[in-house]
């Protein structure tokens, strides 16, 4: 019965755990930058004045991505980071460029609280299991840089979408659960920055596969893109850029969204 | 406010996790904060904080290590204020079943278990619990001092993949729900007061805890 499965349906959405609404910051030295295919940078600014507004107006996370930190074989957003903990009362998550126990703990010391691991872990997988056993899975968030195939596939790259592993995103990210990672930070290189809306289907397959949170990263352009990640792809949380940056919505009105549309959010009242 | 009339709050680092973050928020509300990590400064101490992520039995090695556990046990004893956060308050339990049975610092009469993978209307959920959920006030507990602050909008910042039954009911200041599946939140016992979330992280409201904590 159509109308039985509809009520299945909502219900199970009722069920559904808080979405986390989370804004991410892609840092290139001292500034907040937005590029398009995580390329093509464009300077926004200091990138806490950003963290604090969107702490102000009740976002649940905020992660911080060193863009050019795996060139440099460093990450550069130790300073950002410990001033940001003065303003900021909700989890930061740091990546880019950490390639040993030692980078992450520095990080965690700064005050972030969990850490997003990307071309480190694609060369050396173990470090996956060392980090989540030193300082426990919920910090350890593998951060997957997906590109499409021809065929229904998708590639894993590193280095910011520049560099090919020849990894599959699927096996890749079930493999990262097995090696015990908290979380995964999912972001389609392709859908990046062009305001078309998330790689729908490799969100939803990827969330099927793993039983760890997703969060979906790439593409938001809208209100309704959101909306669609997490009823049709069973996105757990939502990286957002660019809708946040150039002020093309805001954490108040996305919150406002999801509760008019049936996605559990956080109550909060800036 | 000066210096010397901040109230003095310590916290116990038992080479486990990252003080940074509570020392940082108990700062920002007006705190002076020490890091202790010997017996005698606790003896000394007047309120005390015991954070912690990570694995029971590495904390229970931690702080067995350094032998804390007795004069911690002391402290609560003596009726002296302590908040246990996220690791450091399933410590506070009789023990745990975190890689096999381990003792507690046996504070509160309970255990500590791995959270239901599969809830009562037999739904899988996801372990680790991550993510802000509202906190149930019990009614009782009200207008307790500690949760001053609070109304029905609470929500705090959970990140644990084991959860804490208490066997006095009493215990328990206030509860979660993760996708049905009951989660302590908050419990206490006279002066002693646990947190499974991070109040640190909390934003407002995880930050009026701490803030009525160091009042106490």
């Amino acid at each position: 019965m159509v109308s039985g499965n509809l009520e299945n349906k909502s219900n199970k959405y009722r069920m559904a755990s808080n979405i986390r609404l989370i804004a991410r910051l892609d840092i290139k030295g001292p500034n907040l930058i937005k590029g398009i295919h995580l390329e093509g940078l464009r300077v926004m600014g200091n990138p806490n004045e950003f963290a604090k507004k969107y702490y102000n107006d009740g976002v649940d996370e905020i992660i911080y991505m060193d863009t050019v930190a795996s060139l440099y074989g460093r990450n550069n957003l130790s300073d950002i980071v410990k001033k940001a903990v003065k303003d900021v009362y909700v989890p930061i998550t740091v990546g880019g460029g950490l390639r040993s126990i030692d980078d992450v703990k520095y990080l965690l010391r700064c005050g972030a609280e969990k850490v997003a691991i990307n071309t480190a872990a694609t060369k050396d997988p173990k470090l996956i299991t060392e980090v989540s056993r030193k300082f426990g899975s919920q910090c350890m968030v593998l951060s997957i840089e997906a590109k499409r195939n021809g065929d229904d596939s998708w590639e894993v790259y590193t280095e910011n979408g520049r560099q090919k592993t020849g990894m599959d995103v699927l096996e890749w990210a079930k493999q990262g659960e097995s090696l015990e990672a908290g979380e995964i930070l999912l972001t389609s290189v392709d859908n990046e920055g062009t305001k078309k809306g998330f790689d729908y289907e490799l969100i939803k397959k990827v969330s099927e596969s793993v039983s760890i949170p997703v969060i979906a990263s790439g593409g938001m352009g809208c209100l309704n893109d959101l909306s669609k990640v997490v009823n049709d792809s069973s996105a757990d949380a939502v990286a957002m850029a660019d809708i946040l940056h150039y002020d093309r919505s805001n954490i108040k009105l996305i919150r406002e969204h999801c509760q008019e549309n049936n996605i559990n959010v956080r109550d909060y009242e800036a | 406010m000066s210096e010397t009339m901040k109230p003095k709050i310590s916290i116990v680092d038992y080479g486990l996790c990252n003080l940074y973050n509570v020392s940082n928020a108990l700062e920002h509300i007006g705190a002076n904060i020490t890091i202790i990590d010997k017996p005698h400064d606790i003896e000394k101490a007047s309120h005390i904080i015991l954070p912690g992520v990570g694995a029971f039995k590495n904390g229970m090695r931690g702080l067995n290590l350094r032998e804390l556990v007795q004069p911690l046990k002391e402290h609560i004893v003596k009726n002296r204020p302590f908040l246990g956060i996220c690791l450091g308050m399933q410590m506070m339990l009789s023990k745990s079943y975190e890689f096999g049975e381990i003792e507690g610092l046996d504070i509160i009469d309970g255990d500590v278990e791995k959270i239901p993978k599969i809830n009562s209307s037999n739904i899988t959920h996801k372990i680790p619990h991550i993510g802000w959920n509202k906190v149930i006030i019990n009614e009782n507990v009200r207008n307790h001092h500690l949760l001053k602050g609070q109304d029905d909008k609470s929500s705090m910042y959970f990140v644990h993949s084991y959860r804490v039954n208490c066997n006095n009911k009493d215990n328990i200041m206030a509860t979660t729900n993760y996708n049905d599946v009951n989660i302590t939140a908050i419990i206490n016992k006279n002066n002693a007061y646990g947190c499974q979330f991070h109040p640190e992280k909390s934003g407002k409201y995880g930050l009026s805890i701490l803030k009525q904590f160091v009042k106490s």
